[in-house]
């Protein structure tokens, strides 16, 4: 079969809405099944791959670091990008204006920053485009 | 002819707007094209047999599918499930839009 290539365009920050988890779950089935993603992550979705989150303890109800667990949006991004290296490929592009406006441009190795104009292009050369639009 | 698949993600009872999902689903199979409504996160809530809103949908030829996380995510079981709506999974969403000719909608 011809090499198959899907865009994603992301909005939701993260830890706001179950849209995140769904494109994470989208992303990885389609490496799974050896389809190149293209992500444009817009407006919050900027600070789904922002380096500076760390997980924390839950002092309510006493729990540790390690008990928690707690997930990371970066840590899932990392985790796409590391299985999309190559064959297949995941391209991560941020939008450059919405992380000036969020001060989000210490993103994990792998993203890059971009425009509009990325997306137009990626949207071009794709099999198909997918929008996640903020609710 | 294309094949349409209207992704609904929103709880039938918090958004009135699901409705206009399923006219547009009807409308697009009236016009000849094959359609797919994928049921996912709190759009899954229509897919119960409590529930007849969607039976409009399989009569009128849609195929109707729920996101098995989705379900299991909220407690729904197969068993659970109005007559016509398929269990599915994100596998199955990501290979049919990543075929020729296929539009992907997002709700």
């Amino acid at each position: 079969m011809k090499e198959r290539t899907l865009t994603l365009a992301l909005m939701d920050p993260p830890y706001e809405s179950a849209n995140s988890t769904t494109a994470f779950r989208i992303i990885y089935a389609a490496l799974e099944q050896g389809i190149n993603v293209n992500v444009f992550a817009y407006e919050g979705a900027v600070c789904l791959a922002l380096k500076d989150q760390s997980p924390h303890a839950n002092p309510v109800k006493g729990t540790s670091l390690d008990d928690e667990e707690h997930p990371t949006t970066k840590a899932f991004v990392s985790s796409l990008l590391a299985m999309g290296v190559d064959k297949p490929r995941l391209t991560w592009v941020n939008c450059g204006l919405c992380v000036d406006e969020r001060g989000a441009a210490n993103a994990v190795d792998g993203v890059r920053r971009g425009s509009p104009a990325d997306f137009f292009k990626m949207a071009g050369e794709s099999t198909n485009t997918l929008v996640i639009p903020t609710k | 002819m294309t094949e349409y698949v209207l992704i609904e993600s929103r709880d039938p009872f918090e958004s009135r707007d699901t409705e206009f999902v399923e006219q547009t689903a009807i409308a697009i199979k009236e016009r000849g094209h094959r359609v797919t409504v994928f049921l996912l996160q709190n759009g899954v809530f229509a897919a119960r047999k409590t529930m007849s809103r969607l039976q409009r949908l399989a009569d009128a030829g849609v195929i109707v599918l729920a996101d098995d996380f989705s379900l299991r995510e909220r407690g729904i079981t197969a068993a659970e499930l109005a007559q016509g709506v398929e269990e599915s999974g994100i596998n199955s969403l990501v290979d049919t839009i990543t075929q020729p000719n296929t539009k992907a909608i997002w709700h």
